[in-house]
């Protein structure tokens, strides 16, 4: 690793510091930025407005009904969960590892991880028939419930994640305190409280150094728990199609490959809007993270195989009955479609060095990114129409979402995006001190030239 | 004596429901003089009144199973009284609740779904008790199959259930807690039989239950948001009657009875458990997932009648 390091000298480095603050202050928004925001904004509130909608009425607005009782609330929630262990892909593991390409990328993925968390939150409250008897969870609560363990590791997977985005981005902040020139005072007053007092001093480095090791190690093993304990709330059950021991692995490694598609996505897209990022978010970064996603989705593809092809093999009884269901029956065009575009299709395009250019990487990211979402749709709900279906209404058994349903689903997803969207409106998306750290400039010049630069 | 009145009053104030409250204070009241007088039997389930006796008696069950005799006079007063959400937690001390459901005695009358319907005034499309068409392969016969919740002695639902909102007795029944249950349905993701039903929307209450008190023993009144499921009628065998199906049941598919006293009545017979099992090669559903039902079925063999599609069924494939 230190060879590797370049050794720069002073002057270049605090021309080469001088850059990256030019280039990663946040900036205002264009008229294509404010839509977006705009856009998003109206999505989710229509969202709120059914809920409210859903508070009144109960849950009975949702397509749902008795063999059907969980429906895409339940699915986004397996989806918000999924995306959100890329947070600790690509912080953790790659920071862990030693990874030199990781700096630019930290961020991207944390903040994904932590706006997706917060919306997998949101979403199973939504979820409940009984919200308003939230805290009967801790007052009443049984450890013999994989729910209860759900609540656990994902409140402790939620703080550790705010934890691992914020300690690195109090450089950000002070700098943006210092730095940023005709802001309201409301950002002003946000950048002083929450930088901390940052003074860019050696020792808070090796503090924030530390704290990010130590959060590194100990949200690796959260990280598999949230979403293997996710994959346990269907593992747990006898239903065909959920009753599988091979459901942790498979979730899991479907969560790692989807993270790395939203951060692709999110890396193509900054490059996108803000002119200089290509210094900062190279073809190079695209490549290894093309690497990576092929990856990821051959291990995804070991794991589906085992999930479909030894039930495939027996054939038994309701088994026989779901995967006919999803092979041939009603939900086969969507199952063949996401198993193509979601697996197969992104490692034959990523496998050549031309696939691995930004654009056809943000294309394959986007058919992965879609078809996770799909793909739980299929692992939850054609489970369900597998009992027994006599004597009920036609509807039931059939399961179609509801507008309102849709709405609200689609209202957290544009969540998730808005917070996204105004973290990059008002920090720092890319680590100026990891970059600078990763090319080789010392702290003491950091420090040096931050002070050079409040003094004047 | 005075403390267990204590604890009652405790008791009460934690409950949120106020409905009830005159009931409950005269129930408390009532508690009181029961105390000073020391009734037979600490605890007693019905409460009594002030009233001077009538010559009337009646039999009271106790809490710890005693058959006490008071006058009627005394229990009139608590008529609509709920037993508590605590005490519906125990179950009948002494009790394990079976039911048997002789397959070959069924003829699809649904008599037995009607009467729980209207019992628990279940309305909209909640069926606590279907009565499936079964046919196990292509070439076997059909035959009906009634299916209440089956009460298992591992049940999966309660297993999973986050708050205990679903809870197992020792007597035997499964119960479910409509004030506590937080709606997340993992009971019925759990349930491999589907038994039970879920308050998608503000259930239709019907006029006579409006105002009534709930117990998780009666099932209503129903509550948005919640699930619920057939549940062997315990406030029925507190009074030492059958639960609804058995008794409207007219050609005595279900028997029912208490496994420590290895007998089963069906209303016109009693059995003995052990013997009608080992007669008839009764079995129970699913065995292999291990949840050991309190439910038990009896071979559709040498049946009672012939088996006839139902009407509605016909109709519905017609369309």
């Amino acid at each position: 690793m230190e060879q590797t390091k370049k050794v720069v000298s002073e002057a270049e480095a605090i021309q080469m510091l001088r850059q990256y603050n030019e280039d990663l202050l946040p900036k205002k928004f264009g008229i294509i930025g404010k839509s977006w925001a705009a856009f998003l904004l109206i999505v989710f509130l229509t969202g709120v407005y059914c809920y409210t909608n859903q508070l009144r009425q109960g849950l009975a607005i949702t397509g749902m009904r008795d063999y059907v009782f969980w429906g895409i609330y339940i699915s986004n929630f397996v989806f918000f969960v999924a995306i959100s262990l890329v947070g600790s892909l690509v912080t953790a593991v790659l920071y862990l590892m030693n990874v030199p390409w990781r700096a630019p990328l930290t961020r991207i993925s944390e903040v994904i991880a932590v706006a997706a968390i917060v919306f997998a939150g949101l979403i199973i409250i939504v979820d409940m028939g009984r919200p308003d008897r939230i805290l009967n969870m801790f007052i009443h609560g049984r450890i013999q419930s994989p729910i209860v363990w759900d609540v656990l590791v994902v409140t402790t997977y939620m703080t550790l994640s705010i934890l691992l985005l914020y300690f690195p981005l109090l450089h950000g902040i002070a700098f943006c305190r210092d730095n940023l020139k005709g802001i309201p005072k409301w950002q002003k007053w946000m950048y002083k409280i929450l930088s901390l007092g940052w003074k860019y001093k050696t020792e808070q480095y090796n503090v924030v150094k530390k704290a990010i090791t130590i959060l590194s190690v100990m949200i690796i093993p959260v990280a598999l728990c949230i979403h293997t304990v996710t994959s346990w709330l269907f593992a747990s059950t006898y239903r065909a199609g959920w009753d599988s021991t091979n459901f942790g692995a498979y979730f899991v490694s479907g969560a790692f490959l989807v993270g790395a598609g939203g951060v692709i996505a999110g890396m193509y897209l900054l490059r996108r809007f803000y002119s200089n990022y290509d210094r900062y978010l190279t073809d190079h970064h695209f490549d290894r993270m093309g690497k990576l996603l092929v990856l990821l989705a051959v291990v995804y593809g070991y794991f589906s195989i085992n999930e479909y092809l030894i039930p495939a093999y027996k054939m038994k009884g309701e088994e026989a009955e779901h995967l006919h269901e999803l092979f041939t029956g009603y939900y086969a065009p969507m199952f063949w479609s996401v198993q193509f575009f979601g697996i197969i299709l992104p490692i034959i395009v990523l496998l050549f060095k031309k696939g691995r250019k930004p654009l056809p990487m943000f294309i394959m990211a986007i058919c992965v990114v879609v078809g996770a979402w799909f793909k739980r749709y299929l692992i939850v709900i054609p489970t369900m129409s597998m009992l027994p279906v006599q004597e009920i209404p036609e509807d039931w058994k059939h399961y179609t979402p509801t507008f309102q349903e849709w709405s609200i689903t689609c209202g957290s997803l544009a969540g998730a995006l808005l917070i996204i969207t105004f973290f990059v409106r008002f920090f720092p998306i890319i680590s100026v001190w990891e970059i600078a750290e990763e090319r080789g400039i010392d702290h003491d010049t950091i420090y040096k030239h931050l002070n050079e630069s409040n003094e004047k | 004596m005075s403390k267990k009145i204590k604890d009652n009053n405790d008791d009460d104030k934690k409950r949120p429901t106020t409905e009830e409250g005159t009931d409950r204070r005269n129930f408390l009241k009532l508690g009181v003089f029961a105390a000073g007088l020391t009734v037979a039997g600490a605890g007693l389930q019905k409460a009594f009144s002030t009233e001077k006796d009538s010559g009337e008696k009646t039999k009271v069950l106790t809490t710890d199973g005693k058959v006490v005799e008071v006058d009627s006079t005394q229990v009139k007063g608590c008529q609509s009284c709920c037993t508590s959400r605590a005490e519906s937690r125990e179950g009948i001390p002494n009790k394990k609740w079976v039911m048997v459901i002789d397959l070959s005695r069924c003829k699809d009358l649904l008599k037995c779904q009607h009467a729980c319907q209207k019992y628990h005034h279940l309305s909209g499309m909640n069926v606590w008790l279907k009565v499936f068409r079964m046919q196990d392969a292509e070439k076997t016969a059909p035959y009906w199959m009634p299916k209440p919740c089956l009460h298992c002695d591992k049940p999966p639902c309660v297993k999973v259930c986050p708050v205990s909102a679903t809870y197992k007795r020792s007597d035997g029944i499964v119960l479910v807690d409509n004030e506590r249950c937080i709606g997340c349905r993992f009971c019925m993701a759990a349930c491999p039989y589907a038994t039970r039903s879920f308050n998608w929307g503000d259930p239709e209450l019907l006029s006579e239950t409006t105002g009534e008190c709930y117990s998780p023993e009666k099932g209503f009144p129903q509550k948005k948001g919640t699930v619920e499921k057939c549940d062997f009628c315990p406030d029925l065998l507190r009074q030492g009657k059958l639960p609804h199906c058995v008794a409207a049941c007219p050609n005595g598919v279900y028997y029912f009875g208490d496994l420590t006293e290895d007998t089963v009545t069906n209303g016109d017979e009693t059995l003995r458990f052990s013997q009608l099992m080992k007669d008839k090669s009764g079995y129970r559903l699913h065995e292999m997932l291990g949840t050991e039902p309190s439910v038990y079925y009896l071979p559709p063999v040498n049946r009672l009648f012939p088996f006839k599609e139902r009407e509605k069924e016909d109709a519905n494939k017609a369309k």
